[in-house]
């Protein structure tokens, strides 16, 4: 049985921890809301892009000599996983689901005889797949550094891949991070960038002039289309781990009122319980004279 | 007085500008190229240069950075990786964009060295422009 003070305590600690629970939750609400406007400013960009890439590609993917970027190496066997977490922990299950999925996808390559390889985004991803992985790792690009997500930080991270692209270091190269859907929901999602792919293509193409050719723009675009795509990926992941972390702050502030109830509760238990038995003492003590 | 068209220039981190323009001037990878309304439908690359619009708000100047643009008879979409109003293109900020082109010439592969050196010609261009317009 804790003493009253321990018991008084505890109270103390517990509501301090609340306070901080608090404080993130709120913090992580205002990044937030920057987060997506970050990312809703980003995408018109990234739609026209895709669109007009697409339209391209429905055209040159099935002519010969059609770009590297686009048809692939023609090979299947090295697969790049550029796997994207944040820089900082106390974010629920944010990160965990992306390893997750990342881990799923590594098994299943494994077993079909493929070799991976990993590039790792933020730290916290990178310290889950150690262990397991640590064999794979090829590179890591640090964010922690990074206030605000540019797209000169997409570009770099781009850069990295197309080199290693350019020295045949591997045939596919797939995206993880988690789209952002609401506060409490963020999906985790894999998206092939090399080869290219495109869901709908446009039929556009034939309505256009070309300058210079139509080769010649796709040849330009695909590397710019790389480093869009991971900007859009950086961007909802941005707002993906703010959500889940104001989410995780909430519950861990709603606990910690829950906690602190339950303490006093006991609290006010205990002390009465003292009282009570100081006044059968006194009493017990007048009886016996 | 010709007729208005839609002109967007957007960024990857915003959108810049939205306005109607009357006559766009576009540094196009094969020359520069002015699109007013009407225009038969275009795609072009960009290069480093100056992208002048002549908007109902009057004249606006852009310095653009890679990208394409997109004609077609009632608008134009411009997607520029880097786009930065002429008047904030400050000497230090075009020294930035200078030394970014060079590090990737001299970083590129034998095939795209040509296509760098020309992009580093381009900006070096561009910087003597807009410091002269200055």
């Amino acid at each position: 049985m804790p003493s009253l003070k321990d018991l008084k305590n505890r109270i103390q600690s517990v509501k301090n921890t609340r306070k901080i629970t608090k404080a993130m939750q709120m913090v992580a609400a205002a990044k937030l809301r920057r987060a997506q406007e970050a990312a809703e400013a980003a995408r018109p960009y990234a739609e026209r892009m895709t669109a007009v890439m697409g339209a391209l590609a429905s055209g040159a993917a099935n002519s010969a000599g059609a770009p590297r970027l686009l048809a692939g190496t023609g090979a299947d066997k090295v697969h790049l996983l550029v796997i994207m977490t944040s820089e900082r922990g106390l974010c629920g299950g944010f990160n965990t689901t992306i390893v997750r999925l990342a881990r799923a996808k590594i098994a299943e390559l494994l077993a079909a005889g493929k070799t991976v390889k990993i590039l790792t985004v933020g730290k916290k991803g990178r310290e889950q797949l150690r262990r397991d992985y640590g064999q794979y790792f090829v590179g890591h690009v640090d964010l922690s550094d990074v206030k605000r997500m540019g797209y000169s930080n997409a570009q770099g991270i781009a850069r990295e891949i197309l080199s290693r692209f350019d020295g045949g270091e591997f045939d596919v190269a797939t995206l993880f991070y988690n789209r952002f859907q609401s506060v409490i929901s963020q999906i985790p999602t894999a998206k092939q960038v090399i080869p290219a792919t495109f869901e709908d293509a446009g039929s556009a193409s034939a309505l256009y002039d070309y300058e210079p050719s139509e080769e010649g723009i796709l040849a330009d675009l695909l590397p710019r289309g790389v480093a869009t795509q991971v900007f859009t990926a950086l961007l909802e992941n941005g707002a993906s781990e703010q959500g889940a972390r104001m989410s995780a702050m909430d519950n861990a502030t709603r606990n910690a009122g829950d906690m602190i109830n339950k303490l006093t509760i006991r609290y006010n238990r205990s002390r009465q319980a003292a009282i009570t038995k100081e006044l059968i003492e006194i009493i017990s003590g007048a009886e016996a004279l | 007085m010709a007729g208005t068209m839609q002109f967007d220039l957007v960024s990857p981190e915003r959108k810049l500008a939205s306005a109607a323009a009357t006559e766009v001037m576009i540094p196009g990878a094969e020359g520069d190229m002015t699109a007013m309304e009407g225009h038969s439908p275009t795609i072009t690359t960009l290069r480093p240069g100056v992208l002048r619009a002549v908007t109902t708000e009057g004249v606006k100047s852009y310095v653009v950075t890679g990208g394409f643009a997109e004609i077609s008879a009632t608008g134009v979409t411009v997607l520029a990786e880097r786009a930065i109003p002429v008047e904030e293109a400050t000497g230090t900020v075009l020294d930035d964009i200078l030394a970014e082109a060079r590090s990737l010439a001299a970083a590129a592969l034998p095939e795209d060295k040509n296509a760098a050196e020309k992009a580093v010609n381009d900006v070096m261009a561009l910087r003597d422009a807009v410091l002269a317009h200055h």
